[in-house]
């Protein structure tokens, strides 16, 4: 036990990893492993150790870098479509780098430089995760710059996506030149509207017009700009018959600017182009609240993140990389360990141990023989295989899921928003209202209507009510991203609140992914026989030996003799002079007389005596029971497993008896469960994380994706969830309904403002000073009120942070 | 009082002045990134000689 402690107190240098033992050292520094080592000498010899005095073990322990790896990277057109930009002496590219997490790693990323005199400027972007580097070509080639992160553990991630369709890069920045265009034209007419509110008495009529014009001057980009987005979704709403919050706002706009217009060139009135500005000042300021999103997380992410962006083929005994695009049927390709299967194909040779745990569920990993069928997406977890290609990467048993209809209508519910369900009955009362006036006041005489007509439409223009909304759900959002739920656009809270079906999926969401708790079965082992049977299974590179490797506790290792591993079957050896078989049952000498699908069990005998069998079963995530069984309270829940029944038992217990649980579902059949369950009318919330899910979350209402590492790869959904906050999903639920109410409550609010001003605008009292304090006030008051409820009602959900 | 015409202006044109200087900041991409910039301040260029110092106190 004593060995152990001492142990855990050796703390890698580089990367702040337990170190196995201390074999590894520089002087007084410690390495977990020889890649950590590798960095340490890499960056004191170039005097980059700063590094480690920005944070403490900052490092990142590198993959070990397989030579022909990056050999795509020297063909042409993968270069092409991987550069941003490229001259005669300088290349400038953006690669993703998701291992990226402190200052250091800031730090040493932009000091590239001193490690390559050929790199000529390093830019990190952390939000994004992104890093811009320009270098000379001529000295230094794509490939050597990419080895170069590697070494230092910074391998970029450089997936089909990434070169299929490049990022957009400024999707908002002309939403800030409009905001800073409107608050300097706000500022300005306000300023120049001063001698009107306070009625000083400008006798010289010159000043008079040259203030008004100045106004109408500033007022045009106003209009004509900033606005713009407003018409436009306006004009587009309508032309789908869909009366849109931003319908009503537009023809607040357009009579503001019209009438203000009038007054001004007609020389009859001063206008309310203060208050037309204020307006779209404030609503834009909204929109940028709303449009936050999560930069570095992508939501959109298909199959082709997760593919490898190059093969190595193998032709004429030639191993060759070429892109995963250009491979075609019949090639034989060459996978090595931990690389992913980009293809249907069949094994030709070598020993495949598949882990499909992230394409169809099942949890753990499948051994393989030569001439077996291999699907696409799998991970080899073993040594390096062989295999001939018999489909096409587009026609894949996986990548068809992505043809289905589901993935081509993302959209269509911005149309159910509340706020434009409201905003249709909202248009028309306006609009009735306004036409009333103006016929009582048209008895009186035409000026007056008209003056009636204008105003009631400018004072109902519903600013604070389409202020309300994105500033409760923006700042719902943010509260929600400091929990680790991190939502695609804010209108999922809206969605969130409607739920009444939540489905699970078992392997990766309830369980924890990677891990696995061992239980012994049979004769007690003495520690002697623990012993043997650690040494043997240190011999294997099996993921389950590992496993079981890892549940034994001690340090003593024999020596083993005879050693044999079975691909399908077991392992068996010699230690101290006894024989030991650990496999499936009949290599070990069972008698099989239970279903071995079940559950994952390896036998093991000694001295061809079976003592006894160990029972890999998941390791379910940390209060996973109690989410469970508080959600069943509220809410009909369902389980989609791509795994078999071996642990429905235990399943049962969380779930009651009114839920239904599914096994071996296929990413199809998980689709149609969700179809089936919205067809009967049903909000469906769907959890998942692996590609197998992909349909289902796509078709749900609200689709989360559960993580460990929220920059790993997930599919598309419409929030991403951290594994380990799984635990606050009720809170989450809860929180979304707190939401909507909070909306509700601005709305009456908005209203309320609205009656006062309509109250002035019928009687034609509407004064430009009046509507100018009245629209600011129910504005701002509006956005308080929504952002301090959100924090209030955030802090009782529990939903703190630090 | 035509003497406010020339004020206004010049009050317009250093008001255009900071229109100007937003936009080239959102043009520059100054908005693209706001956290990397505020950890980049604090990394010294050449820090060796105050790290030796400090190793040297310990």
């Amino acid at each position: 036990m004593n060995s152990v402690t001492k142990n855990t107190q050796l703390i890698c240098y580089h990367c702040g990893q337990d170190c196995p033992d201390d074999s590894i050292h520089l002087e007084d520094k410690y390495f977990c492993c020889n890649g950590c080592k590798t960095v340490f000498e890499i960056l004191n010899q170039n005097q980059l150790c700063n590094y480690y005095n920005f944070g403490s073990n900052p490092g990142i322990s590198p993959s070990t870098v397989i030579d022909k790896k990056y050999d795509y990277l020297d063909e042409r057109d993968v270069i092409e479509k991987l550069v941003d930009f490229k001259d005669d002496k300088f290349t400038s590219l953006t690669f993703y780098i998701p291992q990226m997490h402190c200052s250091s790693c800031i730090w040493l990323l932009e000091n590239l430089y001193k490690l390559n005199s050929a790199v000529v400027q390093s830019k990190v972007n952390f939000v994004r995760k992104e890093l811009s580097v320009r270098f000379l070509h001529e000295k230094l080639s794509l490939k050597e710059l990419v080895k170069l992160l590697a070494s230092i553990g910074y391998e970029p991630q450089i997936s089909l996506d990434s070169v299929e369709q490049k990022k957009e890069q400024h999707p908002n920045r002309h939403l800030y030149y409009k905001v800073g265009i409107a608050g300097f034209c706000f500022g300005n007419i306000m300023l120049f509207s001063f001698p009107e509110y306070f009625s000083i008495d400008i006798t010289e009529t010159f000043l008079k017009k040259f203030f008004s014009y100045l106004n109408l001057i500033l007022a045009l980009p106003v209009f004509f700009y900033s606005a713009s987005d407003y018409f436009i979704s306006a004009f587009k709403g309508l032309r789908k018959k869909v009366v849109n919050i931003d319908v009503p706002i537009s023809l607040g706009i357009l009579v503001l600017f019209i009438r203000s217009a009038y007054e001004i060139l007609f020389n009859v009135g001063a206008g309310y182009f203060d208050s037309m500005a204020g307006l779209v000042f404030f609503l834009l300021i909204g929109k940028i609240l709303q449009e936050k999103t999560y930069d570095a997380l992508n939501f959109e992410r298909d199959y082709k993140a997760y593919f490898p962006l190059s093969v190595t083929i193998k032709q004429n005994e030639v191993e060759k990389s070429i892109p995963v695009s250009k491979l075609m049927i019949g090639n034989r390709i060459l996978i090595r360990k931990n690389e992913i299967i980009p293809a249907d194909s069949i094994l030709i040779n070598g020993d495949g141990i598949i882990d499909y745990s992230f394409v169809t569920g099942e949890s753990h990993p499948v051994s393989k023989v030569s001439g077996e069928m291999i699907y696409a997406g799998g991970r080899q977890l073993g040594g390096a295989i062989e295999l001939e290609v018999i489909k096409e990467v587009s026609q894949s048993y996986l990548t068809r899921l992505w043809n289905n209809d589901t993935f081509n209508n993302i959209g269509e519910s911005y149309f159910t928003r509340f706020s434009n369900t409201v905003s249709k009955y909202f248009t028309i009362i306006v609009l009735l209202l306004a036409i009333a006036s103006g016929a009582y006041w048209l008895t009186v005489d035409l000026k007056t209507a008209v003056h009636v007509f204008t105003s009631v439409l400018i004072v109902a223009c519903p600013c604070a009510l389409a202020l309300s909304t994105p500033f409760t759900l923006g700042n719902a959002m943010r509260i929600l991203g400091r929990n680790k739920f991190y939502l695609k656009n804010s209108s999922v809270i809206e969605e969130m609140a409607k739920i009444n079906e939540i489905v699970f999926d078992k392997t990766g969401t309830i369980t924890e992914s990677g891990k696995a708790d061992i239980i012994f079965n049979g004769k007690v082992l003495t520690p002697f026989e623990q012993k043997l049977v650690k040494s043997l299974v240190r011999n294997s590179t099996h993921p389950l030996s590992k496993k079981i490797y890892d549940s034994i506790s001690g340090e003593e290792i024999f020596p083993v003799t005879n050693f044999q591993e079975i691909t399908g079957k077991g392992i068996s050896g010699i230690v101290y002079g006894n024989l030991l078989k650990l496999g499936s049952s009949s290599f070990a000498g069972v008698e099989n007389n239970e279903d071995e699908t079940l559950q994952t069990k390896i036998y093991l005998s000694i001295n061809e005596q079976v003592v006894g069998k160990f029972i890999v079963s998941n390791s379910y995530r940390d209060g996973i029971e109690d989410v469970i069984k508080n959600l069943s309270k509220h809410y009909h829940l369902s389980l989609l497993s791509g795994d078999n029944e071996g642990e429905k038992s235990t399943l049962e217990k969380f779930f009651g008896e009114k839920s239904n649980l599914n096994f071996r579902q296929s990413p199809e059949d998980k689709l149609i469960y969700i179809k089936e369950q919205q067809s009967k009318g049903k909000k469906v919330l769907m959890l998942g994380d692996g590609l197998n899910d992909a349909g289902a979350l796509s078709k749900s209402d609200v689709g989360i994706a559960v993580t460990d590492d929220i920059s790993n790869f997930s599919p598309a959904c419409d929030a991403i969830l951290h594994g380990s906050e799984l635990k606050k999903l009720p809170k989450f639920l809860e929180y979304a309904k707190d939401g909507v109410k909070i909306i509700y409550a601005s709305f009456v609010i908005s209203f309320l403002y609205n009656l006062i001003g309509l109250s002035f605008a019928v009687e034609a009292k509407l004064s430009p000073i009046l509507a100018a304090i009245l629209m600011p006030v129910s504005s701002i008051s509006v956005v308080v009120f929504a952002t301090v409820m959100t924090n209030i009602f955030g802090k009782k959900r529990g939903l703190t942070w630090k | 009082m035509e003497v406010i015409v020339i004020l206004i202006g010049a009050s317009l044109l250093v008001a255009i002045g900071f229109l100007i200087a937003f936009i080239w900041s959102v043009k520059s991409g100054q908005y693209q990134d706001t956290y990397t910039p505020s950890v980049r301040i604090l990394l010294d260029e050449n820090k060796e000689e105050q790290n030796q110092t400090n190793n040297s106190k310990k």
